[in-house]
């Protein structure tokens, strides 16, 4: 047994090991041992050239690890939140995702970004936020979602060994989730069943997995049986796996942290309805965070985000119609 | 270091050789974008030629240039075929680029110019982490990082330079001040005019040079690349220098006094450096060669076929 956090550590670890090329950088990741105790330790391990704090510079230094993956390393740079990466978001959509393209093939960024997401910690709107679905509207990059601690222990090492930009997407309340890591290795293409159903598809990622894999089990206590699609990676999306999924149960639920308008969950639907149309035998139901900044009191953030509540409210209406 | 063998009537010759084809390209370019043969923006270094072509001369083969979206003149004297920028221009297949880049994002991997960045300021983090990789993998290279002065109002600029004076990373932060960020003039947007003075206050090493003059450019990049080289961290040169020209080609210039514009004329940095006898003619005539020889391939160049435009938006392994 570990956590979500200590896998990742092992990961990022074990790529420190494998590869000399490989490096972590971001703020407070060394002498702190990373704000969310990821990077614990790896300074005294590996030593300050390897694990190498950064000033409170977005741009510079997630732009220096573009430069850097150009130039023949292999870089994982921590961004503190999603939040703060749109200070670097000049770097990211303007550099990393589109040299390649427009450099007509010659410069690859091979380069991993880690970031936390989400809500559900009282740390307000501006540390709360879920962007991911917006890096997924960005074509030339490759988006992460790990949400289970064989996910944040095997997803860094394929990450790594992609030519292109990987962002990996933390959830901040999945680093104490306890689980087994296991050894089998895992790839960055597909999603993942986690629970196989008959009855409707709920589609989730991330934060909202668990969420939803709840809503499941009070879902088959009212003889629901509902299949848990964990999307894993946002981009490029798995569409056939989505689309199979569907095909079996007819219905489907999509639980997502992003706000619901220009969402991740509004790109799904439409995906739906554009390739299995003739499949859903129930409209397409959407549980997204309130169209609102979080907020930081406990009720109001509750109340803005997808609960499980809300999530078996939907199925139920999804196979009742 | 080897190239400080190079007689200095050579050396002349050289920097008036990559000046001279940078104007004639340009006016070239001016013609062929009148003409519709170039299209999109396209922002002219007339003017600023002995910029590039000093600061180019001090860098090896081995050394990195990142480039802003005013790149030609840096593309043709890094040693990026004319050819090849020229059918860029054209968004032909053959282009530097493949055509997907145009005047603004001329790439070449064999000659480590990485690319025109088309935002102000973009290219300086990448400069950051190309010399960061070159510390970590001990390769003794410095990163020549173009930029005009427009970029020192932008935050990355100071974002890098701590970043790269506190590592120590060899770059050559090269700012060519030619006085006007777009429209507004240095004095009108930035409250410290003294852009070296404000570069110093990294604890990075840096002077002001005259970047009309071809020679002093070269030295001055000479001596700081030497620096660099040596592992004495970043430096920081203001290249004084003008355009000629107006900001793109869709610029009515209605900023600038004639009279302004004149005086800097008199300075112009192909008048600086005199040849004797015939040889600028024959440099003249030699470079009228090979625009003609890089029109012809760019009108030649085939088109990149439409079934490839989801090409490189992943790495093809």
């Amino acid at each position: 047994m570990t956590t979500y956090r200590e896998a990742m550590r092992e990961a990022i670890s074990e790529a420190l090991l494998a590869d000399e090329r490989v490096f972590l950088m971001g703020e407070d990741v060394g002498m702190y041992g990373g704000c969310f105790a990821v990077s614990l330790g790896l300074l005294e391990k590996f030593g300050p050239e390897r694990v190498r704090d950064t000033p409170l510079s977005e741009s510079a230094f997630v732009g220096a690890g573009i430069g850097a993956a150009m130039g023949g390393m292999r870089p994982i740079v921590e961004i503190m939140t999603v939040n703060f990466s749109l200070l670097a978001l000049d770097q990211i959509l303007n550099n990393a995702a589109t040299i390649l393209h427009m450099s007509g093939g010659q410069f690859n960024v091979p380069l991993v970004i880690r970031m936390t997401t989400g809500a559900g910690r009282q740390l307000a709107a501006q540390h709360s936020h879920s962007l991911e679905g917006w890096y997924a509207h960005i074509p030339g990059l490759r988006i992460l979602a790990p949400a289970t601690v064989a996910d944040a222990r095997w997803m860094l090492a394929p990450a790594l060994a992609d030519p292109d930009p990987v962002l990996i997407f933390e959830h901040g309340s999945l680093y104490n989730v306890p689980g087994e890591p296991g050894t089998e290795k895992v790839d960055i293409v597909s999603a993942a069943v986690r629970r196989p159903g008959r009855d409707v598809t709920l589609l989730a990622y991330g934060g909202t997995l668990h969420k939803a894999l709840s809503a499941a089990e009070e879902l088959a206590g009212g003889g629901i049986e509902a299949e848990v699609v964990d999307l894993r990676v946002l981009r490029p999306l798995d569409e056939a796996s989505i689309v199979a999924s569907v095909a079996k149960t007819h219905r489907a639920v999509i639980v997502d942290e992003g706000w619901r308008s220009g969402s991740l969950s509004a790109e799904i639907a439409a995906r739906l309805a554009d390739r299995a149309f003739y499949e859903l035998d129930a409209p397409v139901e959407r549980v997204c965070t309130a169209e609102v900044p979080i907020p930081y009191a406990r009720h109001m953030e509750e109340a803005a985000l997808p609960q499980v509540p809300a999530v078996v409210e939907a199925a139920r209406r999804a196979v009742s119609s | 270091m080897a190239r400080k063998s190079r007689t200095q009537p050579s050396r002349d010759r050289e920097l008036l050789r990559q000046m001279l084809r940078i104007r004639r390209f340009e006016e070239r370019c001016v013609e062929l974008y009148s003409g519709e043969k170039i299209r999109g923006f396209m922002h002219l270094y007339i003017g600023e030629e002995a910029v590039a072509a000093g600061v180019c001369h001090a860098l090896t083969p081995e050394d990195t240039v990142v480039s802003t979206y005013r790149e030609h003149g840096h593309a043709l004297a890094r040693g990026v075929p004319a050819k090849t920028i020229m059918a860029e221009m054209y968004g032909r297949v053959s282009g530097t680029s493949r055509g997907r880049g145009g005047s603004m994002h001329i790439f070449d991997a064999a000659r480590r110019f990485y690319g025109g960045n088309a935002i102000v300021g973009g290219g300086l983090p990448l400069a950051v982490g190309l010399a960061l990789a070159d510390k970590l993998l001990e390769r003794p290279r410095v990163t020549a990082c173009f930029f005009g002065e427009g970029a020192m109002a932008e935050g990355e600029f100071h974002e890098c330079l701590n970043l790269a004076s506190l590592w120590r990373l060899p770059v050559l932060f090269a700012c060519e001040n030619n006085q006007y960020a777009m429209g507004t003039a240095l004095a009108r947007s930035q409250a410290e005019t003294d852009l070296a003075l404000r570069a110093a206050a990294y604890d990075v090493a840096a002077w002001p040079v005259d970047g009309m003059d071809a020679r002093a450019v070269a030295d001055a990049a000479g001596k700081a690349c030497e620096a660099v080289r040596a592992g004495a961290g970043p430096h920081f040169l203001e290249l004084r220098t003008y355009r000629f020209r107006a900001h793109s080609m869709y610029d009515p210039d209605r900023y600038r006094d004639k009279a302004e514009i004149e005086q800097w004329k008199h300075r112009d940095p192909l008048d600086v450096i005199e040849l004797p006898g015939p040889e600028t003619a024959e440099l003249e005539k030699e470079i009228a060669q090979e625009l003609d020889e890089a029109i012809d391939f760019a009108e030649r160049a085939p088109l990149e076929p439409v079934e490839e435009l989801t090409r490189f938006v992943y790495s093809e392994v």
